[in-house]
């Protein structure tokens, strides 16, 4: 495991908390268990190979060329080239290998952490942005399968082949080898302290690179309201101080560098002055053979890559480290939301909410609280309160999109908490006010919530919503849409995603605000062919207007995070002074300048 | 050989390269012309020093050592020592500078072209933005900048480095001995070749596997951001098929990335392990009859190994140098792309407008073959309200559009107090033009930032008033830290109708002579649009409107109204006379169904 104990950018904690990280992901390597041994084999064995040529050298010199033996020269000289060709062969087979085994890691992982994250609720989702998680199946896995491939092995290898070297040089001649095992020392601790330096200064460049990317984002984002508010200056202001701050830390860096690079290139050459000196005098006076020195330079000059590695290997050991604590707090987060065991054959379509209420974690108040309200079997409900009122909180309960805090919400008096997610979800559909489109063919969108629904089914489902409009699509239903495809407006996605849970046929019908983006005319036609599909579901209506309450048999009014009245709407609008204020402001108006 | 290998190279530069990339490069690179000059003089006498101690260690055996054997003295080897020792400071120091100049240089040519691209990104039309997609211009701006740091970072020094070894490689070697040089040169060929394959492979696995990760990141992406309706529809399943799917085809092309340099690098060190030995062996049958002397057989060693160590890692900076290279490709193209609302050239000025509007004889599409607008006149005196009445796709969005400049027409013309927008500065428009729409973006920092957007430099109880002004002040002042509370990432916590209420208050506070609200208060519960529209008749009294609204509510409170169908003008009248054209009038209709709607 890496050598933790070296590097030490982080309290002790912090970094016992990511090695343990780093090793809670070895389960992953265990299928490749077998090609991990034969890459670790071929590789040592490359270490003793590459290291016999120059020693094959120094017999060829010190042998038939001082002898002055021609034919002694073909087997060692024949040696040199089998031992070339075997370092070249074992280098093949370990990348082949390797491909394999890291790649199948990398692929494994990402596989894991997007069925995780599909699993989690939308409370987990709403907290983190996207952006954050892909950086995770992207940057982070790449990093690890970089350590766990290259960086683990070489650390390995690398120290192998300094003991080995430096033993044999020891060896070769003690005097010069000596000297190098010294010089090796420091070279290694000054390494050390480069790197951790240098680990600082590139964590401080990746988070201002973030910060640079966030002001590009969002001036990307905004650009309608910079642009009709004429503020490209000020966004550019804001962008340009942030970048140069990175250039400054990246210039910063540079330094670091470049002392660094420097450094590591001039010790192996000092060593290279001190070995020839002491070297040559050696062979002076006939204590050494040319052969050795020979021998000995070469060798030398093989130790500069592994000391020159092992720190860039140590910092990658440290972002593997790093990258391993992001991947982890993701495997960490538990779904809140799991399903039950109870399946309903043949759900009716009761829905209670009994005493619920809800506060999102980091919250100290209930947005939700002492809520108690009952939906019938094929009874529809319109639920009427101000902006920010909770009211598609409330609905989001029911498909359990998040689970109340306290209390329950029962169907056919099964809390859903004990139902197979996918039963629950099948019993309720929900038609969203910001539809979410996904970048596939309209008829595959539709088909969501009920994959085998027939031709007939689709088209009376656009019939209900008015969206005839797809059929135009230059190719109908098979046209792609979302992202990456074509671009509707609000109101087409709108009435998309209502033909969507409609053609689901739900159970349990929730509609959340779905028509807020449609004209007057179009509402109007649309709400008349709910009627009939709401006759046959239970529903729950997001309301903000008297037009769509009329879609409901009665009106649950949400203040101040509880229901205060049910009724129906004519009643509610006579008695309760609230309601009327909500939903009365529209007739006022209409009855004042029809005047 | 070694001039050939580099032209080869300066090809491939060129063919990869396009002419508008160089163009860019070139316009980037020119103002550093004399730092260049320099870091070409310190490289070459970096590795000029760096490749003479192999040179002077065989002097050292050569020269160095058998006046010693012979009792002669250490004297030559001193000498010669001190010249390693002098060539090692030497190229310690310039490498040094080398590195320090041409980082520091790389960093400034990024700023530069981050600054530029910021720049031209804001500067493009909102058209263009709808074309491109946010996701581009953000990936653009960063991850193409990052390709090209990664090449400045990795590549570039190695690439250099390589390039003056096999060039001071190739000459000592000849010098030092003839035969023996050509013999090592043989490997060049190979080598050339080699390189070549791989080249021409990596290309093609590096944009299959550039493919197959965009496809999984769109695919992870979707899922994220829609993962309300993957889980409330129950697609998981499915979704994690089409990953496992497209994951499954990212590994394959990687694996063949990877196999490829798994071929690539063995094969460079075969054939340097291969020249070692052969050198070795035909070098040791030279020493026989004394044309080579042991010196010059170790520093062809040394030679030989320190020309094929740094040819493994061009696969790597083949990488670095493609994904640079395609980034840079994609960036000079979007740096060529001309701003379709272009900044007049001979602006005329206009500091305080009326706010008098109209729309002479303009055509406009989105799309060519499909107008949306066809000479339409229109014309909009100070301070009316003007409300836009009409189906979906009538054209009542794009008038707006227009109106604030955010596309131009392709015929006719819009002027503001007879001054056509294209004559306006942005500043002297954007001045008096504001739009507020449904979309409320709003940016990272608190509600009283984001208000203050709209006149930078207000004071907190400018701020205030303006909000007080559109009915947001109650909601705001009962947040937890009132004016101050953040907004979080894209609007957070704040509902949809909070945020157009925020937006409203930022529109109010920059004060326009012209306010165009395109379903600006959509969101909006009945008590707050009626806050709103109360404020409206107040604050539209002295400007220029134009409503775009489905709710009629809204509409009602306008001086006058136009019905639009298919971007013609139906009505045209104030609503009580639309509405007194009774039964068969289209407004008229629109307004009997909202009645019977209330009822």
């Amino acid at each position: 495991m890496p050598p933790h104990s070296l590097t030490a950018p982080h309290s002790p904690a912090e970094r016992r908390r990511s090695v343990t990280s780093l090793w809670r992901l070895r389960g992953y390597l265990r299928p490749y268990a077998g090609s991990l041994s034969i890459m670790a084999a071929a590789a040592v064995t490359g270490v003793f190979v590459s290291i016999s040529i120059p020693l094959v050298t120094k017999a060829i010199i010190d042998g038939p060329i001082t002898d002055g033996d021609e034919s002694a020269i073909w087997p060692l000289g024949l040696l040199a080239l089998v031992l070339g060709i075997v370092e070249a062969a074992l280098i093949l087979i370990r990348r082949w290998i390797q491909a394999r085994a890291v790649l199948g890691v990398e692929t494994a992982l990402r596989n894991d952490i997007y069925r995780h994250l599909g699993a989690l609720p939308m409370e987990f989702h709403a907290r983190w942005q996207s952006g954050q998680l892909l950086s995770r199946i992207t940057g982070d896995l790449s990093t690890i399968r970089r350590f766990s491939g290259f960086g683990m092995l070489f650390l390995v290898i690398n120290i192998l082949q300094l003991t080995v070297v430096t033993v044999i040089l020891l060896n070769l001649y003690w005097p010069l080898g000596l000297v190098v095992a010294v010089a090796a020392v420091p070279v290694i601790y000054l390494s050390m302290s480069f790197e951790n330096r240098y680990v600082k200064v590139s964590r401080q460049v990746q988070d201002q690179q973030g910060d640079v990317a966030t002001q590009i984002e969002e001036s990307t984002l905004g650009i309608r309201v910079i642009k009709s508010f004429g503020r490209s200056e000020h966004a550019y202001d804001a962008f340009d101080a942030r970048a140069t701050k990175l250039y400054e830390t990246q210039v910063a860096k540079v330094r670091l560098q470049a002392k660094f690079f420097t450094f590591l290139e001039v010790l192996p050459n000092i060593a290279l002055v001190i070995v020839l000196l002491l070297g040559a005098i050696a062979v002076g006076n006939d204590g050494l053979s040319l052969g050795t020195l020979v021998a000995f330079i070469t060798l030398m000059l093989q130790l500069v890559w592994p000391i020159a590695a092992l720190g860039y290997i140590l910092s990658m050991a440290q972002e593997a480290m790093t990258a391993a604590d992001r991947v982890v707090e993701i495997f960490d987060t538990a779904s809140s939301i799991v399903g039950g065991s109870r399946e309903l054959a043949s759900p009716r379509g009761q829905l209670r909410f009994e005493a619920v209420a809800f506060r999102y974690p980091d919250s100290e108040t209930d947005v939700l609280h002492d809520v108690d309200l009952e939906v019938l079997p094929g009874e529809t409900v319109a639920v009427v309160g101000a902006t920010g009122s909770g009211k598609t909180l409330l609905t989001a309960l029911v498909p359990r999109l998040y689970d109340p805090t306290a209390g329950r919400v029962t169907i056919d008096g099964v809390d859903v908490r004990d139902l197979t997610l996918s039963c629950l979800r099948s019993i309720v559909a929900t038609a969203f006010e910001e539809p979410t489109l996904f970048s596939m063919s309209a008829r595959e969108n539709l088909l969501l919530g009920r994959p085998d629904a027939t031709e007939d089914d689709v088209r009376e489902a656009l019939e209900i919503a008015q969206a005839g409009f797809v059929l135009e699509l230059p190719w109908g239903l098979d046209t792609r849409i979302g992202e990456q495809g074509m671009a509707l407006s609000g109101g087409q996605r709108q009435r998309l995603a209502l033909a969507r849970a409609v053609l689901a046929r739900p159970k349990i019908l929730v509609l959340d605000d779905t028509l807020s983006s449609l004209d007057v005319h179009t509402e109007a036609l649309v709400e008349k062919a709910l009627r009939n599909v709401l006759a046959q579901a239970t529903g729950i209506v997001v309301a903000h207007r008297a037009s769509t309450v009329l879609l409901a048999d009665k009106v649950a009014l949400l203040q101040d995070g509880t229901i205060t009245h049910v009724g129906r709407h004519r009643d509610l609008l006579a008695d309760v002074p609230a309601y009327r204020e909500l939903l009365a402001a529209d007739a006022e108006t209409a009855e004042a300048l029809a005047l | 050989m070694a001039a050939e290998n580099r032209d080869s190279f300066t090809d491939t530069v060129s063919l990869l390269l396009r002419e508008r990339s160089r163009r860019l490069l070139g316009s980037l690179l020119r103002p550093h012309r004399r730092t260049l000059w320099v870091l070409a003089a310190v490289v070459l006498v970096e590795n000029a020093s760096r490749l003479a101690i192999p040179y002077l260690v065989k002097e050292g055996i050569d020269r160095g050592i058998p006046p010693m054997r012979a009792g002669d003295g250490s004297r030559t080897l001193l000498v010669i020592v001190g010249l390693v020792l002098t060539m090692v400071v030497l190229q310690a120091v310039f490498r040094q500078v080398f590195l320090l100049v041409s980082g520091t240089l790389g960093q400034q040519v990024l700023l530069e072209l981050r600054r530029r691209l910021f720049r031209h990104f804001q500067r493009l039309s909102t058209a263009f933005h709808d074309r491109y997609t946010s996701g581009r211009v953000i990936s653009r701006s960063t991850s193409d900048i990052d390709a090209i740091e990664e090449m400045l970072d990795t590549g570039f020094d190695g690439l250099v480095t390589a390039a003056l070894t096999m060039v001071g490689t190739a000459v000592l070697l000849l010098v030092l001995d003839v035969k023996l040089g050509l013999v090592a040169l043989a490997s060049f060929p190979l080598l050339l070749l080699l390189t070549r394959w791989f080249r021409r492979e990596s290309a093609i696995t590096y944009r299959r596997t550039r493919e197959t990760v965009a496809v999984v990141i769109v695919h992870f992406v979707e899922t994220m951001t829609g993962i309300r309706a993957v889980q409330a529809f129950r697609r998981q399943p499915r979704n994690e098929e089409i990953f496992d799917s497209v994951n499954d085809d990212y590994r394959a092309a990687n694996e063949r990335a990877f196999r490829l340099v798994g071929l690539f690098m063995p094969g460079i060190k075969l054939i340097g392990n291969v020249t070692i030995a052969v050198v070795l062996i035909y070098g040791a049958y030279r020493t026989f009859n004394g044309a080579v002397t042991i010196g010059v057989l170790a520093a062809f060693l040394i030679y030989l190994r320190q020309f094929f160590e740094p040819m493994q890692e061009i696969s790597q900076f083949y990488n670095s140098f493609q994904s640079a290279s395609a980034a840079l490709e994609k960036l000079s193209g979007v740096l060529e792309e001309d701003p379709d609302v272009p900044e007049p050239a001979s602006p005329v000025p206009l500091p305080a407008s009326r706010g008098e509007v109209r729309v002479e004889g303009v055509d406009f599409s989105y799309v060519t073959d499909r107008p949306v607008l066809r000479g339409l006149d229109l014309v909009v005196p100070a301070a009316q309200t003007l409300a836009l009445v009409g189906t979906t796709g009538a054209g009542k969005t794009t008038i707006a559009k227009l109106v604030s400049r955010f596309y131009d027409p392709a015929a006719g013309r819009l002027t503001l107090d007879g001054v056509d927008l294209r004559q306006l500065t942005d500043v002297d428009l954007r001045r008096s033009v504001i739009m507020v729409t449904q979309e409320n973006f709003l940016f990272a920092g608190s509600i009283a930032d984001n208000i203050r957007f709209g006149r930078p430099g207000a004071s907190e109880d400018e701020v205030r008033a303006a909000a007080a002004a559109i009915g947001a002040d109650a909601f705001i002042t009962a947040l937890p830290q009132g004016y101050d509370t953040e907004v979080e990432s894209r609007g957070g916590r704040l509902s949809a109708g909070q945020r157009q209420l925020v937006a409203f208050a930022r529109a109010f506070l920059a004060d326009p002579a012209v306010l165009i609200l395109d379903e600006a208060t959509s969101s909006l519960d009945v008590p707050s649009e009626r806050l709103v529209q109360r404020a409206l008749r107040t604050i539209l009294r002295e400007r220029t409107a134009i409503i775009i609204a489905h709710r009629l509510s809204t509409v009602e409170i306008a001086d006058r109204v136009i019905v639009l169908e298919h971007g013609r003008i139906m009505e045209d009248g104030t609503p009580a006379e639309l509405i007194a054209a009774g039964t068969g009038g289209r407004y008229a209709d629109l307004h009997q169904a909202w009645l019977d709607s209330l009822a």
